[in-house]
């Protein structure tokens, strides 16, 4: 029981669309829009990945312009799962690189709306704050905070998650949820033959970008004519993974593993390599030690990601605002890649955690790698 | 802290009557010299004080309920799922809808004292371990919740968020709310017959049954007013998160806070000791020692490690002068 | 001894009582999933099955101790997590590395146990608060030490016990070392809670405190014991759930939940006074037997939990009511 509740509060992976209250998560207007952006032309520098952004509509922000020192706040809904641990280091290590950040202001809310609610009116009621970035833990439940600190007159940027008012500056996020699906859908289509075998393991049901990553999957299998095995949920938990794989060994052929997240990837791949078979084609993340099984065992894999560098982002996006200059807005789309065979190399990092990240955009920072973990 | 109001024996200082005073003294103490450390001043404003009084009303009004079946020494592990149930079903049968606000909260209610009966039947009749019961009882509505819903449901009228968002000048009405209820619970506990034999059954069950008291229909009332208590503070989260979802209550660990602000408010976990004021000191400090980490920055991980820590101080500093052994 | 005394008749009243259900239960969910997935009746189906509940059914039959002295360990998940944290942390991917990082992590984990007792025995703050309150901290040191995120791999020495198979084995194929390990320590702790007189001691405090007390019995002594040996087997359970699935920073998280549950539908009773090493191990088994089969019937975790509940709350009330009938 309590396993569950903790993946409920760890999974901080939350969505691009602002959803309403009885959310949809087979939107084919969205699943085509994300798919469009997928492989969009992005504006902004090329060698900065972190600071691009899809279309040109841009927010005026003269309204918000101060004379530095700035308190910037931070409501964070949690540090409790390695992707937002990742982030978390990204944001704090960009903030180093402003000297016009005077204070940096961090309540965190260890995974509760309730507490977080209390953390931004703590935040109003005291905080001397410049500017608000919120990573709301859950969308409509964030959504009356927001609205409060907007009408204390604050700018208020948004990542991750969405909120479903238009009153913040801008939101930042990566392309989504379907489009992390597509890509490990096309990846598995490619290798598969028709009819083939295919296992979706899921961490749980009913968290937004989860259930959009999937939902686009399972309609993409159906039409390419592959047999979806099942889908099972694994709360995030290696262990439970590993068994949920060896039962469906016992039971038949596998050709091929589709994840929603990649935390459990190398716990599925184990389940393999201990009956002694063949790696069948394997969707993961972006995580290190994903990459490096990949690249020792060479089975056929990807990882699409969900960019933890938007949490540099979101630093950028506040500090444009209170310098008054443009921002992409209101919804700054970030690219998110997926890391394919001929990439793989360039993302792999032995000194690195086995849960690090790879798709950070941190490289570029002076602090990097042993900020983030890593040796050297 | 019940009896902390009362006059006390002049002869003696009973320090077990004090202690819930002692700690709460103690935590805006350390808040009012941490901030003035810090050189934050701004913190000690009254809309900060309100604003910190307010960060733990779902947690307030659970364990005021937490109280009557620690008292009772029985236990209650089932309120946090019936907090996430209450604010789902609130959510989803108010949807939108303000005509529907009443039957919402008579349904809610009517869940609620269901729940309370089972558990108090199975608990005092059936005599399966408090524990278990409760467990069991989190894990049926858990599964049965989650087996209908997956998400966040429905959503509450603009008209019903007046509860959580409301105030009256500064004071949240849900502010007003809680103590309004911790009022009547220290009434019925100080003044009523049920009050007296609940401190009876909690104290020794068998002496209680010799002196006549109905125990098992003392243990099963406290159960349905624990309950109850649960879900009203369901209530009050769909109307603070404007909707329910099936993991609200589990993920702000109001099963495991509920008992350690009990406790940490005096009322001990044999039953039979302890108060509503008490409880609702812990309740304060805890509120205190979380606006205390955002003051001074706290890491999110030495949080945690310091929370641990304190909840056993907490409880040791009434317990260990005890002679009687612990289970 | 006068202790002795005190408790052995009692130990022989449990010796020949009626057949204890859990086994029946056993027997009944593992024909009932080899019916329903005959691939489970071959070695590598039973022997997956072993393996993958070997740390919960090491970890239910310390946690057992705490239990039959009358309290409870919730601590031990978040013993779990921080043996594998923690081992990760210092292997820095060094295969010799093992051979002093075990022994370390029983040593914190023997450490664990003795301020879990202290606190309990001397502190007079109750078990469940105690250990809670040691279950949140420790969590939180797991958290600090590897800043929120593992930062190293196991080494395979250290993957060793829980995911290395001996294979080519004759009869049934293959064994996981695993299994070995749940044969060898259910055995040490079957012996130490029914054979010696530590064990017997345990049962007279969890029976009566105030009476072992009076018997002579070192109260403080036998329930601090109690918790160490709960905190050790804490730590085989982690070296073994962190060999089978690997680093993770919740690893050990809802096990002290499952362990207790393990216990009592082997038919312990809380508080104490009672309890069976054998009889947890099997409702370790069952626990793992049951989601097993509801997984193969397809129905999904809502109905797991609510199995769970109904089977945790119906072992308790059928066990109260034939204690009851028997007069006890």
């Amino acid at each position: 029981m309590n396993k569950t509740v903790i993946t409920f509060a760890v999974l901080g992976l939350m969505t691009g669309s602002a959803a309403a209250q009885a959310p949809n998560f087979d939107d084919p207007a969205e699943f085509d829009k994300q798919r469009e952006q997928l492989t969009a032309t992005f504006n902004g520098p090329a060698d900065q990945i972190y600071r691009q952004y899809a279309g040109n509509e841009m927010v005026d922000t003269s309204e918000f312009a101060t004379d530095a020192p700035w308190t910037v706040c931070f409501s964070n809904a949690g540090v409790n799962n390695p992707w937002r641990v990742v982030g978390y280091t990204n944001m704090t290590e960009e903030v180093k690189l402003h000297p016009e950040i005077g204070t940096f202001t961090h309540v965190d809310a260890e995974g509760s709306d309730d507490k977080q609610i209390a953390d931004i009116d703590d935040l109003l009621a005291g905080g001397d704050c410049n500017i608000l970035i919120v990573s709301p833990n859950s969308t409509a439940a964030l959504t009356p905070a927001v609205e409060k600190a907007c009408a204390a007159g604050l700018p208020v940027i948004v990542f991750d998650r969405g909120v479903t008012t238009d009153c913040p500056v801008t939101f930042v996020h990566p392309v989504g949820g379907y489009g992390f699906g597509i890509q490990a859908a096309d990846h598995i289509i490619a290798n598969v033959p028709e009819g083939g075998n295919v296992l979706m393991l899921r961490i749980l049901p009913g968290v937004d970008v989860l259930e959009t990553r999937a939902s686009g999957a399972r309609n993409m299998f159906e039409e390419a004519g592959l047999t979806i095995l099942g889908e099972e949920f694994t709360d995030g938990d290696n262990a439970k993974t590993k068994s949920i794989v060896e039962d469906y060994l016992q039971r038949g052929n596998i050709d091929a593993v589709w994840m929603d997240a990649g935390a459990t990837a190398v716990a599925a791949i184990e389940a393999f390599e201990d009956q002694g078979m063949d790696i069948p084609v394997i969707t993961g993340e972006d995580q290190q030690d994903y990459l490096q099984k990949w690249r020792d065992l060479g089975f056929a894999g990807i990882a699409p990601t969900y960019p933890s560098y938007q949490w540099r982002t979101a630093i950028i996006a506040a500090v444009q605002t209170l310098k008054g200059e443009e921002v992409p807005g209101p919804e700054w789309v970030l690219p998110q890649p997926a890391i394919t065979q001929d990439v793989l190399d360039d993302y792999i990092n032995e000194n690195m955690p086995p849960l690090h990240y790879a798709m950070c955009g941190c490289e570029d920072m002076p602090t990097y790698p042993e900020a983030w973990g890593g040796n050297e | 802290m019940t009896d902390a109001s009362l006059p006390t024996a002049p002869r003696r200082f009973r320090f077990d009557r004090h202690a819930s005073t002692i700690l709460l003294v103690a935590a805006i103490l350390i808040y009012v010299v941490l901030v003035v450390a810090l050189g934050q001043t701004r913190f000690l404003t009254l809309e900060n004080l309100v604003a910190i009084l307010g960060r733990s009303i779902t947690l307030g009004i659970t364990a005021i309920g937490q109280t009557f079946a620690i008292l009772v020494a029985s236990i209650d592990l089932s309120v946090a799922s019936l907090i996430s149930a209450s604010a789902v079903v609130t959510s989803v049968v108010m949807n939108g809808d303000p005509a529907m606000m009443l039957p919402a909260v008579a349904a809610v209610l009517a869940l609620g004292a269901v729940v309370g009966l089972i558990n108090g039947i199975v608990i005092a009749k059936l005599e399966v371990n408090p524990l278990i019961a409760t467990l069991g009882m989190s894990l049926v509505i858990q599964g049965v919740l989650s087996y209908y819903y997956n998400n966040f449901a429905g959503n509450v009228p603009a008209e019903f968020q007046i509860f959580a968002y409301g105030s009256w000048g500064i004071v949240p009405y849900s502010l007003l709310f809680m103590f309004a209820l911790a009022a009547l619970a220290w009434f019925v506990l100080r003044f009523t017959r049920f009050g007296s034999d609940i401190y009876s059954v909690g104290g020794n069950k068998d002496a209680a049954r010799l002196a006549g008291i109905k125990t098992a229909n003392v243990v099963i009332g406290a159960h349905v007013i624990c309950s109850l208590c649960a879900a009203i503070a369901g209530i009050y989260l769909a109307s603070r998160l404007r909707s329910g979802a099936p993991w609200i209550g589990a993920e702000g660990v109001y099963d495991l806070e509920s008992i350690a602000v009990v406790v940490i408010g005096g009322t001990v976990l044999a039953g039979g000791r302890g108060g509503i004021w008490g409880t609702m000191a812990g309740v304060i400090i805890f509120s205190l020692i979380d606006s205390i980490f955002n003051v001074a920055s706290v890491d999110a991980f030495v949080k945690q490690v310091l929370r641990g820590i304190i909840i056993v101080a907490a409880v040791a500093f009434y317990a260990a002068r005890s002679q009687r052994p612990v289970a | 001894m006068t202790d002795q005394t005190l408790a052995r008749p009692e130990a022989k009243k449990r010796s020949l009582p009626h057949f204890n259900p859990v086994y029946v239960l056993v027997v009944a969910l593992i024909l009932a999933i080899i019916v329903m997935n005959p691939a489970f009746g071959e070695p590598t189906g039973y022997m997956n099955f072993l393996k993958r509940v070997t740390a919960l059914a090491i970890l239910s039959a310390g946690a057992l101790y705490v239990i039959v002295s009358g309290g409870f360990d919730l601590s031990v998940g978040s013993i779990m997590t921080l043996t594998v944290i923690g081992s990760s942390m210092l292997a820095s991917n060094d295969p010799n590395s093992t051979y002093w990082i075990i022994p370390l992590m029983l040593g914190i984990g023997a450490v664990v146990g003795l301020v879990n007792g202290l606190v309990v025995s001397y502190l007079k703050v109750p078990s469940l608060i105690a250990t809670l309150g040691m279950m949140i901290t420790l969590n939180g040191v797991a958290f600090m030490w590897s800043g929120g995120a593992p930062r190293g791999y196991l080494p395979d020495t250290f993957r060793f016990f829980g995911r290395y198979n001996i294979t080519d084995v004759p009869v049934i194929t293959l064994l996981p070392i695993a299994v070995i390990c749940l044969f060898g320590f259910g055995a040490i702790l079957w012996w130490g809670l029914h054979r010696t007189n530590f064990g017997r001691l345990l049962h007279a405090v969890g029976d009566n405190p105030q009476a072992a007390r009076l018997a002579g019995v070192p109260v403080e002594r036998v329930r601090i014991s109690a918790f160490v040996v709960s905190a050790l087997t804490a730590v085989l359970a982690g070296v073994i759930l962190g060999g089978r699935a690997g680093v993770s920073v919740d690893i050990g998280s809802g096990f002290e939940l499952q362990a207790i549950t393990a216990a009592v539908i082997g038919g312990a009773q809380l508080l104490g006074g009672r309890g069976s090493v054998p009889a947890t191990i099997a409702g370790a088994l069952a626990l793992e037997a049951i989601f097993t089969l509801l997984n193969l019937l397809g129905l999904a975790q809502p109905v797991r939990l609510v199995v769970q509940g109904l089977i945790l709350i119906g072992a308790v009330a059928l066990a109260t009511y034939q204690r009851k009938r028997s007069g006890r």
